[in-house]
């Protein structure tokens, strides 16, 4: 197929920002605007760019690089994501004015290497794409100041996460050279013609099994989840709303692309089950003990890479579909609920459960959209998370997953437990001393708001949403 | 018929509506009459409804598409089974809106948004022909009754708050499973079309268990009831009334729309252990409810044995059995909804829920105690009141089934008595503590007194409307149990051709 610019505008636009923050940050900030004031809106207008470029459709760059309504899908919502989270970090107390532009610059590429992602149809450049966005997140994560000085924390939680990724990436590559050894190839589409069985292809499965690490090691699925937590409570509150959310969805796309060789009863395919499983009960029991807000949402996180493994397995197109919309259902209430962290810890501390005490009073739209978004994340209706929750558990019963389907919903009674006791300490506790000032400015109010909204509208109405998930599942399992 | 609106949509989104605006209000008094004339006008909105056909069609269908690409319609109708909850839910809503109308002093505004909110998911989980609908209003009605006791409640109002919760969602959360397998295995979530289902008894055995789990803990039936003594005791009184007269009615609703017909084989085969359980719950709850100190948590624990007479009516499986377990599950909703909010009344007088102090109200209160005395008779059934009917009625069915079980209700009913006796002589003619001083019933009590003892006389003593409005739906009920379970006795001893004549709807293909 001819290649056309025109069907990788998203992509361009993106790395258009990149160059513009790029030179920005060469000088020393004096005469630009400062990066926060001008990004948002451009960030916003990508996303417009994402919806024009919908329809594209082609395999290019000799065909590793695909887009369909899965790309186009998840590059809408990752150009959201981005959006969403630039605004948040656009007022980030715990950063430096003059190293802004440079961690926009990173984010924005963090974000450009997860769209690549959301294209990739080859392991290397899938490979690729996932380092691109590693990379870069490694360089932001321990951007954050306490007082003048650099937070050690956030030192820490960088360095763990460098490890722990070069560790996860070179066992994906290590596992790559496996698959390529016995099957020859690195397209997905013909390695979906292989067989992958352990008696038929012993190696294939083997390396398999190694490269899908990488991507667990993304999602944060037990047993890769050990970052997860620290790195969380290491960085910054609109870091870690970043590291939460968008990531996940390029980890997301790559399982559901690969998610064709996986037919239900293959060894490899029970495997993630069983990790799924495994994933959401650790999460769950782990966040039961949790004091310090972010450590829960990252052992929540935990929990729901188990979740979304759920419809990965069933092997038909609605499982995708259901874990596509799951994926998106994650990012928006993930979104909102760390939305609600950074405004309410106005001066970039981290939050412990008892500095949401009162939040009622303090900051009442704020403790709404935290209502909102702690109910969404259980999965209680009439939210987005309850929705995506029941199509993914639709989607697999009856495809030989009965038993992850019930801890499914059995793990749903203990997440109650703490995600209630966010609403719980928001609106029966009475706030103690030296709870921090929440930020109730129009913009905080507002951005709370419409997240939450979007939560209640989508979990009521998913009808077109869905619609454009069943696309993308049907292009890939017709 | 046509009322130029569809009434049951209404009388969902009106509340919530209503809900929204209060957050325009600055006032609390202002919030206070503007819940108060919502709900009124909630009522005059369900005036259609009093042209309820008495047969056992669905009436006031609704329907329409939710998610097509999984099968989710927004279906409403009611029958006769739903009818009088549909209706018992609107009726508590404005004598709960009076009843904390002093009660309630911090917070009013979240308060009423609560009740309204409250209010439209109850109409909708007794409306919802859809399963997955069906689930959406059962869930989120947990969400404000959490908030009524976690915010407006006791003392320990976490820990009752909390212990409500996880014990309601850990039940449903396996009714969701049991949902998604009707769906993959019966072709659809419309609860109408599912009744003509033929499913396995293995798969009936299953899902028999994962819904009666649901529906017990919400009723609750013994040993699931732990939670219901602690909501209702740190609950605020309104919220202990729409705990009492509605939410656990939920639970028995359930089971007579879900288990009876969804699974007719496995109701039959469990109903000894269902039967078992239901005379457990009611000699504990009286037993227990016998030697409280605590008058709220007294009723709490007779609100066990008297739901108890409910499952009990249902699993007997006869007409009387089932009749009786639906107006014991209205007659409960009066006279329970009644005597929390006689104990919300007195606690703004005593501060105290203790019987001891408490007593001695029959010279000072006159007024209050007669409404009380009228109460507790009719909570232990005594003739020409309400409890009554629904008590003899389910005492015939389990006498037609089996002298046995009738005579394990015999003691119930006299431990009922007692424990309704022992507090009420005490509140009426113990050694006061401090009730000189206190003020009788005012207008606004008198009202909200008023309004359940008409019901309970009516009902007590000319029962024949409510007879004619659920009948018709009773026997179909019973009969299409009756029927199915003998189809299936005939299918196994001839195979063949009655196998074909039981699969009434071949299953739809599943579109995933």
């Amino acid at each position: 197929m001819v290649f056309n610019p025109i069907q990788i505008v998203p992509e361009l636009y993106q790395l258009l920002l990149i160059l513009a923050l790029f030179f920005q940050s060469l000088g020393d900030g004096s005469e630009t605007p400062p990066a926060e004031r001008w990004l948002p809106f451009f960030a916003g207008f990508g996303i417009f760019v994402c919806i024009v470029s919908w329809g594209a459709e082609g395999l290019i760059f000799g065909g590793a690089y695909k887009l369909d309504a899965l790309s186009q899908f998840m590059k809408l919502a990752i150009s959201f994501g981005f959006y969403v989270t630039v605004l948040n970090a656009s007022r980030q107390p715990s950063l430096e004015e003059r190293k802004r532009p440079d961690y926009f610059m990173f984010l924005a590429i963090s974000a450009w290497g997860l769209m690549i992602l959301s294209s990739a149809v080859e392991l290397i450049t899938i490979y690729l794409a996932l380092e691109i966005s590693s990379y870069s997140l490694y360089a932001v994560i321990p951007l954050r100041n306490t007082g003048s000085k650099g937070d050690p924390r956030a030192a820490e939680a960088g360095i763990k996460y460098i490890l722990f990724g070069a560790v996860a990436t070179a066992l994906a590559l290590y596992g790559f050279s496996y698959i390529l050894a016995s099957q020859h190839t690195s397209y997905i589409s013909q390695l979906a013609l292989r067989t992958w069985t352990w008696d038929g292809a012993p190696m294939a499965v083997v390396g398999l099994s190694l490269f899908l690490g990488g991507m667990f090691y993304k999602l944060a699925l037990f047993p890769f989840h050990f970052w997860c937590p620290d790195v969380y409570q290491g960085a910054s509150n609109e870091t870690a709303g970043f590291v939460a959310t968008l990531p996940k969805l390029g980890a997301v796309v790559v399982l559901v692309r690969l998610a064709t060789l996986l037919k239900p009863g293959l060894e490899i395919t029970t495997l993630l089950a069983i990790l799924g499983a495994c994933s959401m009960t650790y999460g769950n029991l782990c966040a039961l003990a949790q004091k310090d807000l972010k450590r829960l949402l990252g052992f929540s996180s935990v929990a729901h890479a188990g979740y979304i493994m759920v419809g990965l397995v069933s092997g038909t197109a609605m499982g995708l579909s259901a874990a596509v919309f799951y994926a998106l259902a994650y990012l928006v209430m993930n979104l909102l609920v760390f939305w609600v962290v950074s405004r309410i810890a106005s001066d970039g501390r981290n939050l412990q459960m008892d500095d949401l005490n009162g939040l009622y009073k303090r900051a009442p739209a704020l403790a709404f959209a935290l209502g909102v978004g702690a109910f969404a994340l259980v999965g209680l209706p009439p939210t987005m998370g309850f929705m995506g929750k029941f199509f993914l558990i639709t989607s697999a019963w009856d495809h030989g997953y009965n038993w992850l389907v019930i801890t499914l919903v059995l793990n749903s009674a203990i997440a109650i437990y703490y995600y209630l006791s966010l609403v719980r300490h928001a609106y029966t506790h009475e706030a103690g001393e030296d709870v921090p000032t929440p930020d109730n400015s129009a913009f905080s109010i507002c951005g709370a708001s419409l997240l939450a909204l979007l939560v209640l509208v989508l979990g009521m109405v998913p009808g077109r949403v869905f619609d454009f998930a069943i696309m993308a599942g049907k292009q890939l399992i017709p | 018929m046509e009322f130029g609106y569809p009434v049951l949509t209404t009388l969902i989104v009106f509340p919530l509506l209503a809900a929204a605006g209060l957050f325009l209000i600055k006032s609390p008094q202002v919030a206070r009459a503007y819940t108060m004339g919502a709900s009124i006008l909630e009522l005059i909105l369900a005036i259609p409804l009093l042209t309820f056909k008495h047969n056992a069609e669905w009436q006031f269908v609704e329907r329409a598409h939710w998610v097509p690409q999984w099968g989710l319609e927004y279906h409403l109708a009611v029958d006769g089974i739903s009818y009088l909850m549909v209706m018992l839910t609107l009726a508590i809503l404005p004598l709960c809106v009076m009843c904390s109308w002093t009660y309630i002093s911090k917070r009013v505004k979240e308060f009423h948004f609560c009740l309204l909110f409250m209010t439209a998911a109850c109409v909708g989980v007794f409306s919802a022909l859809d399963f997955v609908l069906f689930y959406v209003f059962w869930e989120a009605m947990l969400i404000p009754m959490y908030l009524l006791i976690a915010v407006w409640g006791g003392d320990q109002r976490r820990y009752a708050s909390l212990k409500f919760f996880l014990f309601t969602l850990a039940g449903s959360t396996l009714l969701l499973a049991a949902i998604v397998a009707f769906r993959i295995t019966g072709g659809t979530f419309s609860i109408p079309e599912l009744m003509l289902f033929p499913f396995t008894f293995k798969f009936q055995f299953w899902a028999f268990l994962a819904m009666a789990l649901a529906f017990a803990i919400k009723v609750p039936m013994f040993p699931f009831h732990t939670w219901l003594p602690a909501a209702h005791v740190q609950a605020p009184s309104a919220g202990s009334v729409i705990l009492a007269a509605v939410l656990l009615k939920m639970g028995t609703y359930g089971f007579l729309r879900f288990c009876l017909p969804l699974t007719p084989e496995a109701s039959v085969y469990f109903a000894p252990m269902m039967i078992a359980i239901s005379i457990a719950s009611i000699l504990y709850g009286g037993a227990i409810a016998l030697g409280q100190e605590d008058i709220k948590k007294l009723v709490a624990y007779s609100s066990v044995g008297h739901m108890g007479f409910v499952t009990l009516g249902i699993f007997l499986f006869n007409l009387r059995g089932i009749e009786g377990a639906l107006f014991q599950m209205l007659n409960h909703g009066i006279i329970t909804g009644a005597l929390f909010m006689m104990i919300g009344a007195v606690y703004e007088r005593s501060h105290s829920r203790q019987i001891a102090d408490n007593m001695g109200l029959g010279k000072y209160l006159p007024a209050f105690m007669g409404f009380w005395g009228l109460y507790a008779l009719a909570s232990f059934g005594f003739p020409g009141t309400n409890g009554f009917v629904g008590e003899m009625l389910v005492f015939t069915g389990a006498f037609q089934v089996s002298p046995y079980i009738g005579a394990c209700l015999v003691p119930g009913a006299l431990l009922g008595a007692a424990y309704m006796f022992r507090v009420s002589l005490k509140m009426a003619w113990g050694q006061p503590a401090c009730a000189k001083t206190w003020r009788d019933l005012n207008t606004r009590e008198w009202t909200y007194l008023l309004i359940p003892a008409v019901f309970v006389f009516y009902i007590g003593l000319a029962p024949g409307l409510f007879f004619k409005l659920i009948d018709p739906s009773v026997e179909k009920l019973v009969g299409d149990l009756k029927q199915r379970n003998t189809v299936e006795q005939k299918v196994a001893a001839t195979p063949a051709p009655a196998a074909v004549a039981a699969v009434v709807v071949p299953a739809e293909p599943v579109n995933n």
